[in-house]
């Protein structure tokens, strides 16, 4: 019944004879957050080192993908820079589906007046572009990666909570639910140890695409120069850094953290993406 | 005649006449334009076993979900051992003591449960919250024995049971609670006939041993005839007819409850003169 | 209604006739279906009753071709003397817009809930057999009015009409192609009671009229035994007896119609207790040697736990077969009881 909320055609459709695209993706996310994880110990230099005299230097042995325009290692940059550009979008991913499930719970839960105010409200912040309203915030509040997880958070909650809405919309009509009511359960109880498990499965899913997205969000913000202070390393920052010595006839410290950026958000939708096909499959 | 049965069978008048555990006066429901219950009134006996039978839109279910507490009435009143459940009641120890008044068992089996929590996790669940010191383990053995499962089935998810396994642990859970009337809104007809007359066995034995008031939803007349002693027909949200379910059956007196008693096949059957009763009424 | 017996040598061949058929399912250690023999003469109104599980609805399926996806058979399934296992996916279409046509249980999901009764009602007609729209209609208005209904239905849609009017439109939909036999599993089970009567007494109407077959799925044995000529018992994926309807619920055969009986609440059977059936069906997982009933039936011998029972003709009754190692007992208890 709830299945048909997650029924959307996607990459993880492509299913060649066992080509094993889940795998390979499920491997490039372990691999992207190991390597943040292990940054600190795994870089060959401190990705903030300036070597001025091999300023845009090519791959070689010293340096495996080069350095760019500042003399800074870009693989060190690249490894350092995964863990802002990871956790920016974790924090996205961890604020919008905590508010996002509370709300569309609540909403659905409720019904009625509650319901009509808080579907109007997350209706509204629809209709505002996300980014423009991070640009608004870190304006406002000037450099830091806090402004634009927050401003975000709120951009991708509505996406979370009319999911959670309908689903728990779907649940509570099950008798179940009734059954409980009837046992002397009160609402809170049912929803915590009931119903909210019972769809947990689905809004990770959701949540895990939400987190590729928010990644690509925050790399764009990043390359505006909002959000990241100058010398953090960060994949949207690099992109930005690397811009003038693409001018220059020198592309790779810009190419690299794209690809990086891509191949991490094509993976991580992969993986939500199959996951909401086995949820889907499980409930049939 | 006034659609409401006695407490007592006319057939067997007991010694002293045994008191009312729930008691309906004047229920009325509206949907829009629909009576959905219309003006209905009745009354179980402690330990007596009462049937409403009807048709789809007869105004059964919704009877036995204001009863329950599950849908709100537009006037009338439920009272139990003399209690008023319809007045609106808030925080916990009202919400408790009224689901020791009635506890329900619904038609699916397959839907009723959880499908995430074990058997033993769904009456430890119960009985936490209404026994919080009680001996757990020791009751939960006791109501697996007595609705005819066995510790092995504790540790089940409901997908592991049968569906007659099933409405066993539903009823289990219901019990749980010791109410003092069970609803059981067409508890054995998603039952295969088989395990339907196990499960019916099982009603009537529970009765024996606990004394506990049943009301029984269904619009199966062989099922009544098993598990009731009174009986209400209700058609367009309305009681037509009432009585000892064995006085209903033999000599109705209601052309509806002839009609529906026609209707039940059997070698013989005249499908067409119902047809021709059913548009004549 | 006379039964012809099976080894009569007919020269038209029976509107359905089903022989040692066999279904097996990926993942089920056993068949799910062991040599089903079943026939239906034209005009004649057969029952088959059983469980849920039993495989009487996989049975009915497949008289239309429709198996489940990876399902093996053996045996023939023949329709108007065709075999409907080895047609090409053409064949198969005709079949089910002509020849056969299937009633289901809830009308309601088998009605597309946004298109009009009239498309509905046209639509298989017209895409299949190049009949032009007016035609198709002229013909859905016949067939609305052989069941009761007005031409007024077509421009309605199904949530305007109640689940007896919708089983009603069910039919006429099964009548569309003129065919010779008609499947309806559990066509009332949805229904109201007094509706059921008012379906059945169509249904009966109809067969008259049009000389057609009908294969009644049903789990209700009052009902099998009002409507039917013959009934056919299933249990586990195997007949386990057949017989014109009043003897074989007055007399039953076999142990497990016998238990069925006792078992169903009836409003003429004496009040108490009812003799339930305890444990359940073997599942698909389990492996049985030989009678399924044997672990649940008061005659079983260790020969019924090795060896299964063949579907046997009764002695001095050649109308009926049971699978029984002790049909002969059942029938001793019976004559005792009709002696006594």
């Amino acid at each position: 019944m709830t299945a048909t909320v997650l029924h959307r055609p996607g990459l993880a459709r492509i299913r060649t004879a066992r080509a094993p695209l889940y795998r390979i993706c499920l491997g490039f996310v372990l691999l992207v957050v190991l390597l943040a994880l292990l940054a600190p110990w795994l870089a060959p230099y401190d990705p903030n080192t300036v070597d001025l005299g091999n300023a845009l230097a090519g791959p070689s042995g010293e340096h495996l993908l080069g350095v760019d325009a500042s003399g800074r290692d870009t693989l060190s940059r690249l490894m350092t820079g995964a863990r802002t550009s990871l956790l920016g979008p974790l924090g996205v991913v961890a604020f919008s589906t905590l508010a996002g499930v509370a709300v569309g719970v609540l909403a659905a839960w409720r019904g009625g007046w509650l319901d009509s105010v808080l579907s109007r409200s997350t209706e509204l912040i629809f209709a505002f572009p996300g980014m423009l309203l991070a640009i608004l915030i870190v304006a406002v509040y000037g450099e830091g990666l806090l402004a634009p997880v927050i401003a975000l958070a709120v951009a991708y909650l509505p996406y979370v909570s009319r999911l959670t809405r309908s689903l728990v919309l779907a649940e509570r009509e099950r008798p179940y639910v009734e059954a409980y009511q009837v046992q002397g359960h009160s609402g809170l109880q049912i929803c915590l140890r009931h119903v909210v498990p019972s769809i947990a499965p689905v809004i990770l899913a959701q949540s895990t695409i939400n987190f590729g997205y928010a990644l690509l969000d925050l790399a764009g913000l990043a390359f505006l120069g909002l959000g990241v202070p100058a010398l953090t390393p960060d994949w949207g920052r690099m992109v930005f850094d690397g811009q003038s010595a693409i001018q220059q006839g020198y592309p790779l410290s810009a190419v690299v953290p794209c690809a990086a950026i891509v191949l991490t958000v094509v993976a991580f939708n992969v993986v939500g993406e199959r996951w909401a096909d086995q949820v889907s499959r499980r409930d049939r | 005649m006034p659609p409401m049965p006695e407490a007592a069978a006319p057939a067997a008048p007991p010694e002293d006449s045994p008191r009312t555990v729930l008691q309906v006066v004047g229920l009325r429901r509206t949907y829009g334009s629909v009576q959905a219950v219309d003006d209905v009134s009745f009354r179980l006996a402690e330990g007596g076993s009462l049937g409403i039978v009807g048709e789809s839109g007869s105004g059964k279910t919704t009877t036995a979900r204001i009863v329950v507490g599950l849908e709100r009435a537009d006037a009338g009143r439920v009272l139990v051992h003399g209690q008023d459940r319809t007045r609106a009641q808030r925080g916990r120890a009202a919400r408790l003591a009224r689901a020791r008044e009635v506890q329900m068992v619904f038609q699916d089996p397959f839907l009723s449960l959880d499908p995430r929590t074990t058997v033993g996790a769904v009456l430890r669940e119960t009985l936490r919250l209404h026994f919080p010191d009680g001996d757990h383990p020791r009751r939960i053995a006791e109501l697996l024995e007595q609705v005819g499962l066995g510790s092995r089935e504790a540790g089940a998810l409901p997908r592991q049971l049968s569906g007659g396994q099933r409405q066993r642990v539903a009823i289990a859970r219901a019990l749980a609670v010791e109410p003092s009337v069970l609803v059981l809104d067409e508890a054995v007809a998603a039952l295969d006939v088989s395990v339907q007359a196990q499960i019916l066995n099982l009603l009537s034995d529970i009765r024996e041993q606990t004394g506990i008031g049943y009301l029984f939803i269904t619009h199966d007349l062989g099922v009544v005839r098993c598990v009731t002693d009174q009986v209400i027909v209700m058609r367009h949200g309305a009681i037509v007819e009432a009585g000892a379910t064995a006085e209903v059956l033999a000599r109705p007196q209601h052309p509806y409850t002839r009609l529906l008693l026609d209707s039940v096949p059997r070698p013989g059957w005249d499908p067409r003169g119902i047809a021709a009763a059913r548009r004549a009424l | 209604m006379t039964t012809p017996s099976k080894t009569a040598p007919k020269t038209a061949p029976k509107t359905l006739d089903i022989q040692a058929f066999r279904l097996h399912l990926p993942g089920a250690v056993r068949p799910v279906l062991t040599g089903v023999d079943l026939f239906v003469d034209a005009g004649e109104t057969v029952a088959l009753v059983g469980e849920s599980g039993s495989g009487k609805s996989l049975t009915s399926r497949s008289v239309l071709g429709l198996l489940p996806p990876g399902a093996g058979t053996e045996g023939t399934v023949r329709v108007n003397g065709e075999d409907v296992l080895t047609m090409t996916p053409e064949q198969l279409r005709g079949l089910r817009t002509g020849t056969a046509s299937m009633i289901f249980q809830d009308p309601r999901a088998a009605i597309n809930p946004l298109r009009r009764i009239g498309d509905f009602l046209t639509e298989s007609l017209r895409l299949n057999t190049r009949t032009d729209r007016a035609a198709a209609t002229a013909r859905a208005t016949e067939m609305l009015d052989a069941v009761g209904l007005t031409a007024k239905v077509l421009r309605q849609y199904p949530g305007q009409l109640s689940g007896g009017m919708l089983q009603r439109v069910m039919i006429a939909a099964a009548l569309m192609g003129d065919p010779a036999l008609i499947l309806a599993d559990e066509p009332t089970t949805a229904l109201d009671v007094t509706t059921q009567a008012e379906v059945v007494a169509l249904l009966a109407d109809l067969r008259e009229r049009f000389g057609t077959g009908l294969l009644f799925v049903t789990h209700d044995l009052g009902l099998a035994a009002a409507i039917s000529d013959r009934v056919y018992v299933m249990y586990a994926g195997r007949i386990a007896e057949t017989g014109p309807a009043e003897a074989l619920f007055g007399r039953p055969l076999h142990p497990y119609t016998a238990a069925l009986l006792d078992s169903t609440p009836r409003l003429d059977a004496p009040q108490g207790r009812l003799a339930a059936i305890e444990g359940r069906p073997p599942s698909l997982r389990d492996e049985v040697p030989g009678c399924p009933f044997a672990a649940r039936c008061p005659l079983a011998t260790f020969l019924c736990s090795q060896q299964a029972p063949a579907l046997l003709p009764v002695v001095g009754e050649p109308t009926r077969r049971t699978a029984c190692h002790h049909s002969d007992q059942l029938r001793e208890m019976s004559t005792d009881a009709t002696h006594a």
